[in-house]
């Protein structure tokens, strides 16, 4: 994570931060993601997408899996008590795609292991599997919300100089 | 759109090309369009399968190509692709998270001409327009010619014959069978009239619908399928504006299709047992657009995707298959992984999704082949010769794809799960001169081969240049990877015991052993073996988990258990492998443990060369068979018969191991010839430059 002091600086909007140093954080920011198995190459197309044309990309598509993760999550924290394997299988495959689909990887891995309890029918381990996918994607969706602020930020400041 | 617009961006093609997006996951589909738009060309999208029929009916020629996903929850994506083929005959690409060969081939079945895997990335989707152009060009040449289908469907082979590159090559291909059929056209008359021209308006063309299909078949058959000829097919059929032609075409289609079904009958199982792993160029091959018609007739799940294996001699895996008890699937890898620049026929191999061999398959692979040979009125050893001859690597010894018998390979379905699990097991257990090879495949995907136990690789690194007794157990798996591109170590962790190889491709051949005897001889090539040890090459995704290989013989990429007397004429083609780049460093390769485990087997690495800490210095061009065997302490049963050929000394690698006088070829054909019974391993030279051995013995 983020020294504390960065933590702190972010939370001011207006904080004489300078673009480069902005941008040098969220590099490292990304790059541990990626060190720490957060993220994985597809993401990287992401990335490669982001240009001057479509600027706010990442941050969409961020946002766009961060909605459907949760409301999968939501979905299959329901009904703890019968678990009908078929359609947890189905959201989890839904959460695998999306997941891989931005380089999710640890997200995506847990989706893999959940599907294999749905397989087997083993709700424990499904119950054990939804707690894990949790995990992965809420720390994730945290350093996503770091990640944004951070381009939001450098992209104000870049707009801010333009004018 | 008026005639100038699309007049020109039909020149600029594929620049401009109108595609229709399909997927209910708002992500993928706005990651879909992204990278659509990237390549230039002219997105719809749509999250609902009902809506995209609704506008691809508004205007067939709205749109070039329609790209759905499999999973929707208004309709089913086969469902979509079979309607759009047959109302509109677009191209329809499949996109799924789920790569298993069951979904992919029921993709094929149902006439996808490609089937992609979630997620999607940039690269494959530059080469999807080639679908349009093909299907344009051909379609176009079968309403003038009788042998317009023919071409369509041979370049629909070509095509799939390689996945990515594919659109230079088949145009190579059908112009020269196309010349081959102006020569001997029949129906001169029939001139090709704009056909080169892929802006000419579509001429309206015969759908062979389901219907029509059963009516031609019907006909066929009883005129008897050597006997039909278009004429009287017509005639029986009965159906207003049908031409002659277009029976004829049809017909040439027909039988072609009836070919690969009998030979991919055997393969079928096999296939079936192929590990659908997440590997693009492998999907890439399945374009047979043309049988689509039939498969829906069929009914079948013969699909003759594996028309071009067929072509590739692996119309003789039956044999092997029948016989084996012990395959390699690695060799599977290897087979895709290699050759996919080479013109070795191998390289489809590599393209079948993920064929592994499973061990638990094996039962059902046997079984499918006799199903499979009696529904087919062509006589199986008839195109098994055949296919036997497209076979120059003779790979159809291979045990690619069938079944392997005890051993169950987890499939490993997913290679970044592979690399994340090899990540996460690397363990610096000395093992620091490994480097993963990769195959400098258009897929990027990797063969990463995991050597395990690399710590006790340290105890073993003595390259005296005889490895006695240091992989003398009784088990051994040599891996048979080193066939495959070339692989660079990297991180090779020490890992699991067991788990030689991690390949990252879609053939996760895994086999861990049990035991975690360590001792991993690379280049079991050149491991003689006594009777007890069986080198093996083993693939091991990183998903492995030990499986019973300690009851059978592991099997080995060149299928050389040594229990089982095969014989497979497995030359291997070196010059496969050296296309697959030179970028590829030599893993290095451990034998762990030797003294402790390999008191059974004596492989001699006589080669004072032999020197771990050379690694790279040898200059192979080919990924090296020696890299990639492990020899692992094979359970007793295992019996490596690693005969002469094993001795390296004898052979000479190919690129690089000039030095060590090995040659690629006799590493393999060590592997695999196991029923030579001497193990002449005394002076081998091994070369072993390769090896990272910590210490050669």
């Amino acid at each position: 994570m983020l020294p504390l002091c960065s933590r702190v600086l972010l939370s001011h909007p207006f904080s004489p931060m300078s673009l480069m140093a902005l941008r040098e954080q969220l590099n490292m920011l990304v790059n541990s993601m990626y060190i720490e198995g957060l993220l994985d190459q597809q993401f990287q197309q992401l990335q490669m997408l982001q240009d001057a044309s479509s600027p706010g990309f990442v941050a969409e598509v961020i946002n766009l899996f961060c909605e459907d993760a949760e409301r999968i999550l939501t979905e299959l924290t329901k009904d703890q008590a019968v678990v009908d394997f078929q359609k947890v299988d189905a959201y989890v495959h839904q959460l695998k795609g999306s997941s891989s689909s931005v380089g999710a990887q640890n997200v995506k891995l847990a989706c893999i292991q959940f599907r294999q309890f749905c397989e087997e029918n083993n709700k424990d381990g499904c119950l054990n599997a939804l707690n894990v996918v949790k995990h992965h994607y809420y720390l994730l969706r945290n350093k996503f919300d770091t990640m944004l602020q951070l381009e939001q930020r450098i992209q104000a400041y870049d707009s801010k100089q333009q004018n | 759109m008026p005639i100038e617009e699309s007049m020109e961006s039909r020149d600029q093609f594929p620049v401009g090309m109108r595609v229709l997006a399909v997927d209910d996951d708002p992500i993928c589909l706005r990651l879909l369009e992204a990278l659509l738009r990237r390549c230039q060309y002219n997105v719809t999208t749509t999250d609902k399968a009902i809506t995209a029929l609704k506008l691809l009916r508004e205007n067939k020629d709205k749109f070039d190509l329609v790209i759905s996903d499999v999973h929707m929850p208004d309709m089913d994506g086969f469902k979509l692709l079979e309607l759009v083929g047959l109302e509109m005959d677009l191209p329809v690409i499949m996109l799924s998270a789920n790569g298993e060969t069951q979904a992919v081939m029921k993709g094929i079945t149902h006439g996808a001409c490609d089937y992609l895997l979630k997620p999607v990335r940039f690269e494959e989707l530059r080469n999807i327009w080639q679908h349009v152009i093909r299907r344009r060009k051909f379609e176009r040449r079968c309403d003038n010619g009788p042998d317009g289908r023919e071409d369509a469907q041979k370049s629909q082979v070509a095509k799939s014959e390689d996945g990515q590159g594919a659109a230079d090559h088949s145009g190579k291909i059908n112009k020269k069978r196309k010349d081959q059929s102006e020569v001997d056209e029949d129906d001169s008359e029939d001139t090709m009239q704009d056909n080169e021209d892929p802006s000419a308006q579509k001429k309206p063309r015969v759908v062979w619908t389901v219907e029509l299909h059963r009516k031609f078949v019907a006909a066929v058959n009883q005129l008897g399928v050597d006997k039909a000829v278009p004429k009287k097919i017509l005639d029986l059929m009965n159906v207003d504006k049908l031409t002659r032609e277009n029976v004829a075409s049809h017909l040439q289609k027909y039988r072609l299709y009836l070919k690969r079904l009998s030979a991919v009958a055997g393969h079928q199982a096999s296939i079936a047992a192929a590990v659908g792993g997440r590997n693009p160029s492998y999907l890439h091959m399945a374009s047979f657009n043309g049988l689509r018609n039939y498969c829906a007739i069929n009914g079948s799940r013969q699909l003759p995707i594996l028309g071009s294996l067929q072509q590739n001699g692996l119309g003789r895996m039956n044999s092997p298959m029948l016989g084996m008890h012990t395959l390699l699937p690695s060799q599977t890898v290897q087979l895709g992984g290699v050759h996919k620049n080479a013109s070795n026929p191998c390289n489809d191999l590599g393209k079948i999704p993920g064929i592994t061999l499973q061990g638990n398959h094996q039962v059902d692979l046997l079984q499918g082949v006799p199903m499979a040979l009696e529904l087919e009125q062509f006589p199986q050893p008839k195109l098994m010769q055949e296919a036997k001859s497209h076979l120059p690597a003779g790979l159809s010894d291979s045990g690619l794809a069938t079944g392997h018998c005890s051993n169950s390979f987890p499939n490993v379905t997913n290679n970044s799960l592979l690399v994340q699990a090899n990540k996460q097991h690397n363990q610096s257990g000395g093992l620091d001169n490994f480097s993963i090879v990769r195959m400098p495949s258009s897929s990027s995907e990797l063969f990463e081969i995991d050597l395990q136990d690399v710590s006790q690789f340290s105890s073993i690194s003595r390259c005296d240049g005889s490895w006695q007794g240091a992989v003398a157990s009784t088990e051994y798996s040599a891996n048979a990877l080193p066939i495959l591109a070339p692989y660079n170590y990297n991180d090779i962790p020490p890992g699991n015991v067991g788990r030689n190889i991690s390949s990252v491709t879609s053939h996760p051949v895994t086999r861990t052993l049990d035991e975690s005897p360590s001792i991993k001889a690379v280049a079991p090539l050149c491991n003689p073996t006594t009777s007890n040890g069986v080198n093996q090459v083993r693939l091991v995704s990183g998903n492995t988990v030990p499986t019973a290989l300690d009851k059978d013989p592991k099997f080995s990429n060149f299928n050389i258990i040594g229990n089982s007397q095969q014989k497979w004429d497995y030359t291997f083609n070196p010059n496969a492998i050296s296309s697959a780049s030179s970028s590829s460093s030599l893993p290095n390769l451990r034998i762990t443990d030797a003294t402790a485990q390999c008191h059974t087997s004596e492989i001699v690495f006589s080669n004072k060369k032999m020197d771990v800490d050379s690694i790279g210095q040898v200059n192979f061009g080919s990924p090296l068979i020696t890299q990639n065997c492990m020899i692992d302490k094979l359970t007793s049963d295992n019996q490596l018969n690693f005969k002469g050929e094993y001795a390296m000394g004898s052979t000479s690698l190919q690129s690089g191991l000039n030095s060590a006088g090995c040659t690629l070829d006799d590493l393999v054909n060590a592997m695999i010839k196991p029923e030579r019974d001497e193990i002449a391993f005394a002076d081998m030279d091994l070369g072993c430059d390769v090896y990272s051995l910590g210490t050669c013995m």
